[in-house]
């Protein structure tokens, strides 16, 4: 192989598979923060429904 | 969960298929006669901008779905195939710079088939933009829409872009759009199996992304019942 075609071949590589690997740690971050969200806010309702008085808004935003 | 499964499946056999055509460019295909080595980039930036378009136009039909029926299910699938795709432009239009700089000897020029692409890349981040500064659901979904159709005409753009325009962009190679004859089948044959690779990986990261936009209008739907209680 062509050394210098095969540096640049090397970065279309390297600049392919980074920006997907990027993506799939946000997907990954957004997931887990979205997860933890939607536990607070069961949980929030859940205690709300029972009883709490507590304003909602502070608490849910 | 059965999503995630299939998602974690789709997942590896993409992988399992990466791996065999990866074997296939770098040990069996041999390099191209005038570009060298560098034409392997092609089995990446030519897939990766085909599922592109692809999600596109599947991104407009979930859009002229909410549109006809309200649904903001449709909504919420036409965005995540929205996001996805337009990560598979953005690594269809940096890998066709790195091929441009080597072979052109420039990172970019502003030809019809690239500045369509940039602009096409640009619409569709400005859809997703826009959905993260509108609050109301289904202002959102109903502009997201429109802005999706508008978005799909650009695409016919890019797409024909090379049979319209004289460009530096290299014209249409593929046997489906020639008939054949202009891209050595074993090359063209690991060209349509890393589309379907990269495919697989699209539809994944799809399914991963729309088990999120279930779980945002969960919340959402909560906090508003929170609210109202």
């Amino acid at each position: 192989m062509d050394a210098r075609n095969f540096t640049f071949l090397f970065y279309g590589f390297l600049a392919a598979w980074l920006i997907v690997i990027l993506y799939v740690i946000s997907l990954a971050r957004r997931g887990a923060r979205l997860k933890k969200e939607l536990e607070d806010v069961k949980q929030l309702v859940s205690s709300n429904q029972a009883g709490h008085t507590a304003p909602v808004e502070d608490r849910v935003r | 969960m059965l999503r995630e499964r299939t998602a974690v499946g789709l997942a590896i056999a993409a992988g399992a298929l990466l791996v065999y055509n990866l074997y296939q460019m770098f040990m069996v295909l041999p390099d191209e006669a005038l570009q060298g080595a560098i034409y392997r980039i092609l089995f990446f930036h030519v897939p990766a901008g085909i599922v592109g378009m692809i999600g596109y136009f599947v991104a407009l039909t979930f859009s002229l779905l909410y549109l006809s029926s309200g649904n903001l299910r449709w909504d919420s699938l036409s965005a995540s195939i929205v996001e996805v795709s337009l990560v598979f432009s953005l690594v269809n239009i940096v890998t066709g710079s790195i091929w441009a700089r080597n072979q052109w000897g420039i990172w970019w020029t502003w030809d019809y088939r690239l500045t369509s692409a940039l602009v096409c890349i640009l619409i569709f981040a400005g859809y997703l933009m826009m959905r993260r500064a509108i609050e109301e659901p289904i202002q959102r979904a109903r502009l997201s829409s429109a802005l999706c159709i508008f978005g799909c005409v650009d695409v016919v753009i890019v797409w024909k872009s090379i049979e319209w325009f004289r460009n530096n962009h290299p014209g249409p190679v593929l046997s489906i759009r020639t008939g054949g004859g202009t891209m050595d089948p074993a090359m063209e044959r690991i060209l349509w199996l890393n589309f379907l690779a990269i495919l697989l990986i699209g539809i994944s990261l799809v399914l991963v992304r729309t088990r999120q936009e279930t779980m945002a209008r969960e919340i959402d739907s909560l906090r508003r019942f929170a609210n109202a209680v």
